[in-house]
Formats: C-alpha cells, structure tokens, sequence
C-alpha cells in the first residue's frame, strides 16, 4: 500500500469496494477482450449481487467496460451512454460458490466474435483481483503490466518466454503457472515491472509452443 | 513503508527533517516517483477534497432516498438558529456532512482513508485552513502527515470495515485528521502521533453495520463525529495533554479488537443498527 492508497483514489461514490473496484474490473476486463466489445453478459455474486444496486455497482461495471476511470462524473449514466454506443449488456445473478463476496463474472464478446470469460473480485479500497480468465484459475492485480501466455505444457516453454522478456530488459515482478492436465494446455501470468511492447508481444506469440497471447497495460 | 510511529518520530528527532518529509521520501523510495511529482500528486488530492466539498447539491439524494439534504439543514440552523457551536466548529460538522452525503450521491470524492470515511480529513482540513487562512502547500504538507499515520494503521491493523469494523475507517480517519491537524497548528512529530493516538481510542470498538449493506446509514453522520473527534483530539494534545498510551499501542489494540469481533458488525449489514426493527424495514423496502 502507498500512501496514494492511503489519501486517494480520486473517485465516484458511494464505495471503494463496490463502485471504484468495479469500475477497475470493467476497465481491466475491456482491456483483456483486446478489442471493441459489442456485449456483455454480466453476473453478480455475493454481495455484489445483494447490494450492488444501493452502491451503483452495475452502472460502475458497465461505466469500467466501456472505458471510464474511478473519478469519472457520468458514471451514475453509465447506462444511458453505454446504449448511445452500441453497447449491449444484460445484468443476472449467479452463485459462484465460496468466490470472494465481492465477485462478478462477465461473458465479454468482441466486435470479431471472439469471447472472453472472466471471474474478478474486488478486494476493498478499489483494489482488485483478476480470479478466473477463460476457465482458468489466475489471480493477477491489474496493477502492473501483465502478460497472459497460453502454452503447450511441455519442458523449455518457460524458459523461451523469460528469455525473450530478459532479451527486451523487462523485470518481471511476480509469475505464476497454471494448466488443466499434465501435457496439455498450459498457462503463465506474467506481471512486469516494465511495459512490454507490442513488438515484444509479437515475438512471444510467434515462439514455437505458444498458443495465445494477451497483454494487459494498466496505463 | 513505515510500520511505526515511533520510528518516524525518532528519524525527526535524530535527522531534523519533519515527519511529514519523512513520510514523502519514504514513499517516493518505494515508488520510485520524484519528490516533485509527489508534492504535485497530493496537492491535487488536497484540491479534489475542496472541490468535493464546493460541488454539494443540498437538492440530491442517494440511489435509496436515505440520505440527502443534511448538510443544507445544518447550515440553515447555523445560520439563522441558535447553535451552540461556534462557527469554527459548525463549519468542521457542515463539511463532513457535505463530502459524505455527496459520496452516498455518487459524487465524486477523495478516499480518505475509504470513500465511506471520505468527510473526515476534508472536514477538518478545509475549516482549519479558512479559519487560519493557511497556504495549499501547507494543507498538502499536512495531508503527508495524515497518510502517514494511515499508512502505519493500514501495516499494523487495517483500513477497512469488513476486517476491523468502522474503527478502522471513520476511527482510522479521525487519528489521521488529528495527527494532520496538529501539524497545521504547528505541533511536531510527536504531538501529532499523540492526537493520533488521542483520536483512535476514543472510537475503539466502532462497529460497522451499514443498514441494507450501503453507506449511508449511519455512515454519513459517523463523519462528523469523526471529524469533531480530531479536533477535540488536537485540541487536547495542544494544550499539552498527553496520550498515556503511545499511539502504535493503540493500533495494536485496534487489530486486537478488530479480529474479536463478531463478523456481523464487520460490513456484512447484518449487526448493529443494521439488524434493529428500524433497519431491517428500511432493507425490505429498498
């Protein structure tokens, strides 16, 4: 925690957890989709689902997704502007079992068809966990410029992509692996210290073994 | 990051430098900002809480109808009743209500340390600086001071509700504000650890129990309190009275009773006022 957790964030009412943290999540998940979305299926748990109206959390999720910050003043119309743009998104509940309370799953899809699922949850004072991307279990912060590498789970994978990112002198903070079964589809959450740019990204997607790639910038 | 009040005082005592830039540099080393960047950063923090507090619309309500208009009542009563307050004193309790009702308005506000504690330090800080006729670079100094004993409770107990109940945000916020308060009227280091320690234990215990789960009942009047409770705290400490017990012994005790406590007064909106006959009538109806 810095002292700007401390005196800050600048933000809309009435909650850091339930109004800000859910402006982060919506703005977290866009820049995960990598491109326009056209809807979004969006399901609340918990607590969000219990006093998530009281605390404007579904206008503050849907302000996030279409690309407001915490402090912005429209977000309490965050509805109204979201249907000016061609944004379509339905609200529902879901138990999605011992989640954090303050959970919410939102099916993205994008201009292109393509889909992006994700579970996050709001841990208090604006600060945010990413907990599922796709069915896989991750768990990343948005504070830090993070890469998503979906990889074959096969020996040296690992090290080719550290390489590349040592190559381009980008620190990594924190990393952490995840697969479904021994063999099969693999992933790494990678948070840098650095940007990585989109050259680099490049390069990580075409490196042998490499299924997908995603970037997530927090600036 | 600093996890003791104690040592910043030390560092002050030994090397001279205020707390407050003790606080700065401490930050900016782990941040890797420069101190101008800081200074810069805070000060528009300063000038959001003023702003948060010129923009209230006495004529808003909040998405459940509970809370709106109080800080227009309070200062009718102000100025054409008879209060027994000064206008110093009215002031800090016109403040606290106009940042924290505009918050459960979804207004914009600064998080001090939460949003739902977000009427405190501008509160405080705003009248003092009126009444004192203070510089902004002053009041940011001021606001260092005020993170840094935020940034000592947050190490060694919590600045949220649903671990350590309401102590550690309008409890939180009030040791904070006194701590700056103290500083604006020029006390050192250690006087403001004092009013920091003076304000924490007079709102030990503090449950959190948000009717309908929403930060509106009882947490926009809990502002004022806190808010009067950090002047009355640096008041204290100016006239020379001590606190006896040393204010990371205060935190300590706050982490103590913040882990005691029964999770329905920790922000679950099931405990305390939220669970009177009252209470549960008003969460039905929403």
């Amino acid at each position: 925690m810095n002292i700007f957790d401390i005196i800050g964030p600048v933000m809309v009412g009435p909650s850091s957890s339930h109004t800000a943290g859910a402006v982060k999540i919506g703005n977290v998940c866009a820049k995960l989709m990598g491109e326009k979305i056209d809807s979004a299926e969006i399901y609340l748990h918990g607590s969000f689902a219990k006093t998530g109206k009281g605390h404007g959390t579904d206008k503050a999720l849907v302000a996030g997704l279409i690309g407001m910050a915490c402090d912005d003043i429209r977000i309490p119309d965050s509805f109204e502007i979201a249907k000016e743009q061609g944004f379509r998104f339905t609200f529902s509940n879901v138990d999605l079992g011992d989640a954090h309370p303050n959970s919410v799953k939102i099916v993205m899809h994008g201009i292109s068809g393509a889909a992006v699922e994700v579970v996050a949850a709001s841990l208090g004072g604006g600060r945010i966990e990413v907990c599922r991307l796709d069915g896989v279990s991750v768990s990343f912060s948005g504070e830090c410029p993070t890469l998503i590498v979906h990889n074959v789970d096969q020996p040296g994978y690992i090290t080719e992509v550290t390489s590349v990112l040592g190559d381009q002198g980008i620190n990594i903070a924190t990393m952490q692996l995840y697969r479904m079964h021994r063999g099969g589809e693999a992933v790494m959450v990678i948070e840098c210290d650095d940007e990585v740019l989109p050259e680099t990204v490049e390069i990580l997607k075409g490196l042998e073994g490499i299924l997908k790639v995603s970037y997530y910038s927090p600036v | 990051m600093f996890d003791s009040i104690e040592k910043i005082c030390l560092k002050e005592e030994e090397l001279g430098v205020p707390f407050w830039l003790l606080v700065q540099q401490d930050d900016c080393n782990e941040t890797a900002i420069s101190k101008e960047a800081s200074f810069e950063k805070m000060m528009q923090m300063y000038k959001a809480m003023k702003q948060s507090a010129l923009e209230y619309d006495s004529k808003m309500k909040s998405n459940s109808g509970l809370v709106g208009g109080e800080a227009g009542l309070l200062r009718k009563y102000l100025d054409e009743g008879q209060p027994l307050v000064g206008e110093f004193t009215g002031r800090v309790m016109e403040l606290a209500l106009r940042v924290a009702e505009g918050n459960a308005c979804m207004k914009r506000i600064v998080a001090a340390p939460t949003a739902g504690s977000c009427g405190v330090v501008p509160a405080v800080f705003i009248a003092t600086q009126e009444k004192l006729g203070l510089s902004d670079e002053k009041m940011t100094e001021a606001l260092y001071v005020a993170a840094g004993v935020g940034e000592v409770i947050a190490a060694r107990a919590s600045l949220a509700g649903a671990e350590g109940g309401c102590q550690a945000e309008i409890g939180a916020a009030s040791s904070m504000a006194a701590a700056g308060l103290v500083y604006l009227k020029g006390g050192n280091g250690r006087q403001s650890a004092c009013a920091a320690a003076l304000a924490l234990k007079n709102l030990l215990g503090l449950a959190c129990d948000p009717v309908a789960g929403l930060v509106e009942v009882p947490c926009v009047k809990r502002n004022v309190c806190g808010a009067m409770n950090a002047v009355t705290s640096a008041e204290l400490t100016m006239a020379g009275i001590e606190s006896r017990i040393p204010a990371d012994e205060v935190f300590d005790a706050m982490s103590s009773i913040g882990k005691g406590m029964n999770p329905n007064i920790k922000e679950t909106g099931t405990g305390g006022v939220a669970a009177t006959p009252t209470g549960e009538r008003i969460k039905a109806s929403i």
